[in-house]
């Protein structure tokens, strides 16, 4: 099914999840969540396959990755129109930025730009 | 429709009669269905027009210092959020120059040109405008634009997306539909809800249920935005479609989104490995009033662009809930079938539209999907409603569990590969069964509700939810209610099944979650095969550069498609026959010349009695030589049944009755029903009286022509008996029986001379 020796998040390799593992109870959330590297490593096929954006934006979720279901929820409904004022994205793309994620943290800078141009900010 | 002039005023109406309203030609004309179907005037100002509009602008890009400083006339200061996001990142500008400086038209060729390869067009149309492409396309006619999707879709080999829903949310009756639809062949589910709060336990059920059915099943449940992505990051759902696209700014951010907060959810999507594509399509702008007068076609290939520009993989698009809209004006067909093109020239994923039913019309709603179905998409339709049009919670499709067979019969008829293939009966019934049985033990282990054996019953039997007791509606919110609450995981689920004793299921549920690990999914119109295997534009690439290239369905694929299951062999009409066989009809030794004037011979084909037994009437052909002998009677006269085994030809049979018959009148009778009256001094080719269409021929029909052939043989002139009309497709529904049954009558067939039988 997948490439073999694919690592899940928490380094496990995905093979050793089985049925049975998860039914003991060994198997915790980041066991079955997709590690950065992997989608760096597919950001690099989609590049060959002639779409830097779907690159960009797999480069993008690798940072996110790294962050809590919480935490990405919270910033796509800050980026929600008139959910936030000018202020409140510089805040969000810093904190992005301390977070590991600078890509996503330039994504907010560029939204709160146009937004403020475009009445789309608090 | 137009009602009867008012002829109040008609100042000469001595010397002509009122107008009367519509001729009765008209008035039939007027009542068909496709008059239910809306027609409007091809209006710019309220975006009511398909392929060009007056005021869609001119294309052309300006590019400053690697900057985008001006794009199709609009200067980068007065860019709107859509132009900026596309402006920003949607636009390959080392190629951009050259691609902008081509004609429409030689790219348009270049699009159909076989010998001009995929990945040429798309690296080309990477550099182009919204204002560009548009141009582009509005170019292609129909035959163009199906073989331009035949080269330009991502995936080589074909697919299709299913609904799954249900009035009531019943978790049974989803997981047993989404087990016949995965049986089926769907490879994508998608589920929604009348209910927002009963949404998780819909994906659930769903999502068991297509694990019944195959693995490798994609799940989605399309709700409000936040709350896929929810039921995404818990494993509920395996891939998300919902995240709207539309084009015009206004729109856009009335749907409670910008360019940017779709592009986070693309990412966000993609950084737990779901697979996910947006959706547009036209008239969505139509219907909120904010088309600003700009074409259908132009402002979908400014969402196109931004999809491209977010890195989604993939474009729902081709009207979807603005199907109709399109449909509605001059060219709006075209144009949809043109969108998902669109789309596979900016090298994504498409998900062919084909869903909301676009007409009251079953010629109109076929003519649409036709050439898409042709070409070959990614997702013929992004959405075939499974279940019954009542159940189709997204409003009814273009294509529903009504039209299924339809489908298999188109696709074996063009010998093409639409994604679906036949389930057996008793498979789909076994499955039904399965599916339904799993989340009724899932459900219990989880305490969410105690389903009884009454009403899994009712769902595995059920065609919809109409065959369903009533709505148990508390307990599905209940058991949403709880799953959302309790923080449940389909890891959960997984163990639950395991527990339950639906090892195989949670195997399949559990390598859902783990194809997110390795991320092959996130790459362009990916599916997974049964066997686990990602099909996408990186493992399966669409290699179309002409005839003898591209996707051809595997020799078992193609058995698949050509097998459905109301194919008949003669092996098959064989056995039926034997069924109805009985010992009525009895050899008695060679046939003689006959005397009597008063005698009339039944001649019989070689099967007839013998491997053939019942006519294509359903009639036994005993019973259909009884009456005939009955209607001689009637008339006062002798009759006697000779079979002649050395023709199948009825002109010949008839014939060969009447020389022998002591009137000289005869009747012929093959055995699958047709019937004639002859008489020895015609022509082989000619008769007195002919029943050609034996499926309508009834037990009275072959009464009255024994009456008839008494009257003949008496000297009279009896009225003809005249073949009974239908206006249904009665060759269709008998000439693969027609072959059949002829090929066993010549089987019959031996140099022999006639045989008299007793009845």
């Amino acid at each position: 099914m997948t490439s073999p020796g694919r690592r899940a998040y928490s380094g496990r390799p995905v093979e050793s999840v089985t049925v049975e593992s998860v039914r003991r109870g060994e198997v915790t959330q980041d066991d079955l969540r997709i590690h950065p590297e992997t989608l760096e490593s597919q950001a690099v096929v989609a590049e060959r396959h002639g779409n830097p954006q779907l690159a960009a934006n797999l480069r993008r979720a690798a940072e996110l990755a790294l962050l809590p279901d919480r935490d990405v929820m919270r910033v796509y409904e800050a980026l929600r129109p008139r959910r936030s004022t000018a202020d409140e994205l510089s805040a969000l793309a810093g904190w992005l930025d301390e977070r590991g994620c600078p890509r996503n943290a330039a994504l907010v800078r560029e939204a709160r730009d146009v937004y403020v141009r475009r009445g789309l900010a608090r | 429709m137009i009602p009867p002039y008012d002829s109040d005023d008609d100042s000469d109406s001595d010397s002509r009669p009122a107008v009367p309203g519509p001729v009765g030609r008209i008035r039939f004309m007027d009542a068909q269905r496709v008059n239910l179907d809306g027609f409007a005037v091809e209006n710019p100002e309220l975006g009511l027009v398909a392929l060009a509009s007056p005021y869609d602008p001119k294309p052309g890009l300006v590019v400053e210092d690697g900057v985008v400083t001006e794009m199709d006339g609009v200067k980068a200061a007065d860019f709107d959020s859509i132009d900026a996001f596309i402006a920003a990142h949607g636009l390959d500008l080392t190629v951009a120059s050259e691609a902008m400086a081509l004609s429409d038209v030689a790219v348009a060729r270049m699009m159909v040109d076989p010998s001009v390869p995929r990945s040429e067009v798309v690296w080309l149309c990477a550099g182009m405008t919204p204002a560009k492409l548009a141009r582009v396309l509005a170019l292609l006619r129909p035959a163009e634009l199906v073989m331009a999707m035949t080269k330009l879709r991502a995936r080589r080999t074909p697919s299709n997306q299913a609904h799954v829903t249900n009035r009531l949310d019943d978790p049974l009756l989803l997981a047993a539909d989404a087990a016949t639809a995965a049986a089926f062949g769907f490879r994508e589910l998608e589920t929604t809800v009348p209910v927002l709060a009963d949404a998780p336990s819909n994906a659930v059920a769903v999502s068991i249920g297509a694990a019944v059915g195959s693995p490798g099943v994609l799940v989605q449940c399309s709700v409000e935005e936040a709350l896929e992505l929810e039921l995404g990051l818990r494993g509920f759902v395996s891939y998300a479609e919902t995240v709207s696209l539309y084009g015009t700014e206004q729109v856009f951010t009335d749907g409670d989104d910008t360019p940017w907060s779709k592009a986070f959810l693309t990412s966000a999507y993609a950084s737990r490995g779901i697979k996910m594509r947006v959706s547009s399509g036209a008239g969505a702008e139509v219907l909120m009033g904010g088309a600003e007068r700009r074409s259908m076609l132009y402002l979908e290939s400014r969402c196109v662009a931004l999809a491209r520009a977010m890195g989604a993989q993939g474009v729902q698009n081709g009207g979807i809930d603005g199907a109709s809209v399109a449909g509605a004006v001059p060219r709006g067909v075209r144009e949809l079938m043109a969108e998902n093109v669109m789309v596979m020239a900016r090298n994504l994923e498409s998900c062919s539209g084909n869903d909301a039913l676009m007409s009251e019309s079953d010629v109109r709603r076929t003519s649409r999907t036709l050439p898409i179905f042709l070409a070959g998409s990614d997702f013929v339709c992004s959405g075939f409603g499974s279940i019954q049009r009542y159940d189709n919670m997204f409003g009814p499709s273009n294509w529903n569990a009504e039209d299924i067979d339809d489908y298999l019969a188109m696709q074996r008829d063009w010998g093409v590969d639409g994604g679906l293939r036949t389930a057996d009966p008793a498979t789909v019934a076994e499955l039904r069964e399965r599916a339904a049985q799993a989340v009724r033990a899932v459900y219990a282990w989880f305490g969410l509700a105690d389903f009884t054996d009454e009403q899994v019953a009712a769902a595995v039997d059920a065609a919809g939810s109409k065959d369903l007791a009533g709505p148990d509606t508390v307990a599905v919110m209940h058991a949403a209610r709880v799953i959302r609450e309790t923080g449940l995981t389909m890891a959960d689920v997984v163990t639950a099944l395991q527990e339950t004793g639906f090892e195989p299921e949670a195997e399949r549920l559990l390598d859902m979650l783990k194809v997110r690990v390795g991320g092959d999914c996130l790459q362009t119109s990916a599916i997974l095969t049964p066997e686990m295997r990602v099909l996408s534009l990186v493992t399966d690439p669409n290699d179309y550069t002409g005839p003898g290239t591209g996707y051809e369905p595997t020799p078992e694929r193609q058995a698949e498609i050509d097998a459905i299951r109301q194919q008949r062999s003669v092996e098959d009409l064989r056995r039926e026959q034997a069924a109805y066989a009985s010992d009525a009809l009895r050899p008695r030794g060679p046939a003689t010349q006959g005397g009597d004037p008063r005698e009339v011979v039944v001649g019989v084909s070689p099967a007839t009695g013998r491997d053939v037994w019942v006519t294509l009437s359903g009639l036994p052909v005993v019973e259909v030589l009884r009456q005939l002998l009955a209607g001689l009677e009637e008339e006062g006269c002798v009759a006697r049944i000779v079979r002649f085994d050395d023709t199948i030809d009825l002109g010949m049979i008839g014939l060969s009755a009447a020389r022998l018959s002591g009137s000289g009148i005869g009747i012929g009778l093959q055995a699958k029903g047709t019937a004639l009256i002859h008489r020895r001094d015609l022509a082989p080719l000619a008769n007195l009286e002919l029943y050609s269409i034996a499926p309508v021929l009834s037990a009275d029909d072959y009464r009255l022509m024994g009456v008839n052939a008494g009257r003949h043989a008496k000297g009279a002139t009896p009225e003809p008996a005249r073949n009974p009309y239908t206006d249904e497709a009665i060759e269709a529904r008998y000439h693969t029986r027609v072959v059949s049954l002829v090929a066993i009558e010549r089987a019959c067939c031996r140099a022999a001379g006639p045989e008299e039988l007793t009845l």
